[in-house]
């Protein structure tokens, strides 16, 4: 019972992730804040038995994708759906180095830093990074997020309500290139690109401010 | 750490110079380290007078352009697109941006980091040179000297390896040559050269040569018995003998020997035969010097007994040419031997009709190249383009004799024809009536083209004035000339006329999708060199030296250098337009050879991105001079 009461003890990791968050004051200036765009590689779409095969991210700040401020990580497997390697072309056995779960997730927080996450269906990003953060008793993620798909219904000057736009939709609007489709990094980037030409057109109309961007997202934290 | 987004940006960046030129780990630094941004359509990259970023951009897709303000008027200078890169000058000269970066259409950049470029251009001189050209191509001004001098420390060091078109290597002769005097007898005279092992020796008095004595004179005149042994040298030496400057450049030598059919020259002191004798260059030195040739075609064409031999010899010239091309010799020594290989065959061809005809000419003529024949900028194998101008005779003896030159004309143009020198389509021909005059009859025709000048006219005037006299009577191609001049100056708005024709074709502001490519036809898509950029310059110079009465001046570069002088003021101009002309003419050919044809269209696609940059480069003084144009011949009313 005593138990119950005390205090929760978060691993290292996990505590600066929170103190991090909470603490930033970079999300007033526009200019300054770090955004940062990724993609999971997942075994499949079940949230309770498929995992995260690979994390790829790039930040983004002050309009500029930065190259050098990428992310890039493979992860160990216990569970292998032949499947979804058509599509990923991640074999169990593949040449990329790979990291066990718990290390690759410490290393992707610490890169995270206090950035807000940009991604494209981002609930389903997240969510996959949140269980296995559960899997090591913390989580869910602090950050901020915004979604591509929702901050462009924001933008489309038609009803575009109950449309759900898919990212090779959403290239074809705004123009963008797609290479290294099914990458984690190639799609990542594909977000950021997406994001900047978002950002580009929104602020037409609207001085930029993070608060906006968020209140696009009706149903990720805010 | 595998990095996808950088092993991207390397394989993009890798096809586009300077970093083609980069090592392998140099370039995955700089794209490891390049920052993306997007720009929307008519958003600005910087503005003029701005502080440089601590980047440089380079396109990666869409197209900025780049204006400089000019009186509240932006003024569009060039235009960047995929690979091409901008902003770079100001970051390493710490300079404010000279010009405006726009996005003419919505554009995703790289930008990259000026420090890690810095310390790749400390060890990559491939590099640091390639950045020297594009800056000077992108801020050179004909009227601002030396700019391209201060971009880095170094640059004496990178001069002296960028001097491919200047430069004609001086000759080397021998310095000792083998003399005698004048009181020796043959007999001594052989004896001192077979001990010297040497074909030729020099008759001195006071140490100046006054003739020659070569092995062809001791086996023509003494073997034959003609003159005996003891007879004194000056019984079978040439006299006078050939002299020259000690400075002759390989191209004027091989020039001399070909236009005066000799072998040895003379050189002495200050060039004239009244001052010492200080060495000899022969014709072996020359092919020693050379490895390849040219003076040994210009025999075999002499030798050439029918139309055949003048073919093959047409085609070896073109081999040579491809090789000079290759070996970057400097275009106007190519352009000279060419031209002058061109015109000893057009002499033979001349000749060999001759001796068919079944008589001898009833009175003077002259045979004239047209165009860029007449300019001697042809290299490659183009059409004939020439005419025929016979002394006036009594108008009863007219006919016959213009039945004879056209007869005679017509036999020319058939060897020329089968020699590789295609008939020309719009009939610009001796063989054509309308080209065969007598001179008064030329001297009409230049008259009314001058006075009635219309477009057609105009066009008349650009090809027929550009004329050189390849054989015949020089008499009669002067009085041309002056016909030309006189009428000029009695009807000065002609001058206008020819201001706005030369007009006609703006040369681009750079290369960038269909802007100036041609719309239509055969040529669709392609860049037409011709006359886009080399007429241009060609028509400046003709126009601007018809203005100053400047006469026998009927090549582009020798018309510009000719100007530079008269106009000092515009001095730096018309040095720039000379560069332009030689590095389009160089290229031109280039295109010609690699694609055997006129090479007067140009791929854009196959192009590499610093041929483009050249070519780019060479925009600029076209513009100039036409803007020179314009305003003095105040074209604008008249357009």
């Amino acid at each position: 019972m005593i138990r119950f009461f005390k205090k929760k003890r978060y691993p290292e990791f996990w505590s600066t992730h929170i103190e991090k968050v909470q603490n930033s004051q970079k999300y007033a200036n526009f200019e300054d804040i770090r955004f940062v765009a990724l993609d999971t590689e997942t075994t499949g779409f079940d949230y309770e038995n498929d995992r995260i095969l690979c994390i790829g991210a790039v930040a983004i700040k002050n309009n500029k994708i930065l190259v050098s401020d990428s992310f890039e990580i493979y992860i160990k497997q216990a569970i292998f759906n032949k499947e979804t390697v058509k599509i990923h072309g991640i074999r169990k056995d593949g040449n990329e180095i790979k990291l066990s779960e718990e290390e690759a997730i410490i290393k992707f927080i610490d890169y995270l830093d206090d950035a807000v996450i940009v991604a494209h269906h981002t609930a389903f990003d997240v969510t996959m990074i949140n269980q296995a953060l559960n899997r090591l008793n913390v989580g869910p993620l602090e950050s901020k997020q915004l979604d591509t798909n929702y901050i462009h219904k924001k933008i489309a000057k038609t009803d575009t309500y109950k449309k759900i736009f898919s990212l090779e939709e959403l290239c074809e609007i705004y123009n963008v290139k797609m290479h290294d489709r099914h990458t984690a990094l190639g799609d990542a980037l594909i977000t950021a690109y997406l994001f900047l030409k978002q950002t580009a057109k929104y602020k037409k109309n609207n001085a930029l401010n993070l608060f906006d961007l968020i209140n696009t997202n009706y149903h990720l934290p805010k | 750490m595998k990095n996808t987004i950088a092993e991207r940006i390397y394989d993009f960046l890798k096809n586009f110079p300077p970093f083609d030129v980069l090592e392998k780990e140099q370039l995955f630094k700089i794209a490891s380290n390049v920052k993306v941004t997007y720009i929307e359509k008519d958003n600005f990259v910087f503005k003029q007078e701005e502080n440089p970023h601590e980047h440089f951009y380079v396109v990666k897709d869409g197209a900025i352009g780049l204006y400089r303000d000019m009186d509240n008027e932006q003024i569009l200078v060039d235009i960047c697109d995929e690979g091409d890169i901008f902003g770079l000058r100001p970051l390493i000269q710490n300079d404010l941006y000279l010009m405006s970066a726009k996005a003419n259409e919505e554009s995703v950049l790289y930008a990259v980091s000026v420090e890690i470029l810095k310390e790749i251009i400390e060890t990559n001189d491939k590099v640091k040179k390639f950045l020297i050209a594009s800056f000077s191509s992108n801020i050179k001004t004909p009227y601002a000297k030396g700019t391209n001098g201060q971009l880095f420390a170094n640059i004496e060091m990178l001069q002296t390896s960028n001097s491919s078109f200047t430069e004609i290597q001086s000759a080397e002769f021998s310095k000792n040559p083998v003399t005698t005097l004048k009181t020796a007898t043959i007999k001594e005279a052989a004896k001192i050269m077979s001990e010297k092992r040497v074909g030729s020796i020099l008759i001195v008095e006071n140490k100046n040569p006054i003739g020659i004595i070569t092995d062809k004179d001791l086996r023509s005149k003494i073997a034959t018995g003609l003159v005996s042994i003891d007879e004194s040298v000056t019984a079978i030496m040439s006299s006078p003998v050939k002299t020259f400057k000690q400075k002759i450049t390989v191209a004027e030598a091989q020039i001399a020997m070909i236009k005066n059919k000799i072998t040895h020259l003379c050189i002495t002191k200050d060039g004239t035969n009244k001052t010492e004798l200080i060495g000899v260059l022969s014709e072996h030195d020359i092919v020693v010097m050379h490895g390849n040739n040219p003076s040994l075609l210009i025999k075999k064409v002499s030798r050439a007994k029918d139309v055949n031999s003048l073919k093959y010899i047409r085609e070896k010239a073109s081999n040579l040419l491809q090789g000079y091309i290759e070996q970057n010799i400097p275009i106007i020594f190519i352009s000279k031997i060419i031209s002058e290989i061109n015109e000893a065959i057009t002499i033979k061809a001349i000749e060999l009709s001759l001796e068919e005809m079944d008589k001898e000419p009833p009175v003077k003529f002259g045979w004239l190249a047209l165009g860029s024949q007449g300019r001697k900028e042809q290299l490659l194998m183009t059409d004939q383009d020439n005419a025929l101008v016979f002394e006036d005779v009594p108008s009863e003896k007219y006919q016959p004799t213009k039945q004879y030159f056209l007869q005679l004309a017509k036999k020319i143009t058939e060897k020329l024809n089968v020699i590789g020198f295609e008939y020309c389509p719009a009939d610009m021909m001796a063989s054509n009536p309308k080209w065969c005059l007598s001179l008064s009859e030329w001297k009409n025709q230049f008259d009314s083209w001058i006075k009635t000048p219309t477009e057609d006219a105009m066009m008349m005037c650009t090809i027929f004035f550009d004329f050189d006299l390849v054989f015949g009577d020089k008499k009669l191609v002067y009085e041309m000339s002056e016909s030309i001049f006189k009428s000029i100056e009695s009807f000065e708005i002609f001058l206008n006329f020819m201001g706005r024709n030369a007009l006609r074709n703006p040369p681009p502001i750079g290369f960038f999708r269909q802007f100036l490519v041609e719309n239509d036809g055969e040529h669709k898509d392609q860049f037409d060199i011709k006359s886009r950029a080399l007429m241009p310059l060609v028509d400046a110079a003709r126009l601007l030296t018809l203005s100053h009465s400047i006469k026998d001046k009927n090549n582009t570069i020798s018309r510009f250098k000719k100007l530079a002088k008269a106009e000092p003021k515009n001095e730096d101009l018309y040095l720039s337009c000379i560069d332009s002309f030689k590095i389009l003419l160089q290229f031109r050919t280039q295109q010609g050879l690699t694609n055997n044809d006129s090479g007067r269209y140009v791929d854009l696609n196959k192009l590499s991105k610093s041929e483009k940059l050249s070519l780019k480069g060479c925009f600029k003084p076209i513009r100039d001079v036409q803007d020179l144009l314009n305003i003095r011949y105040n074209l604008a009313q008249m357009m």
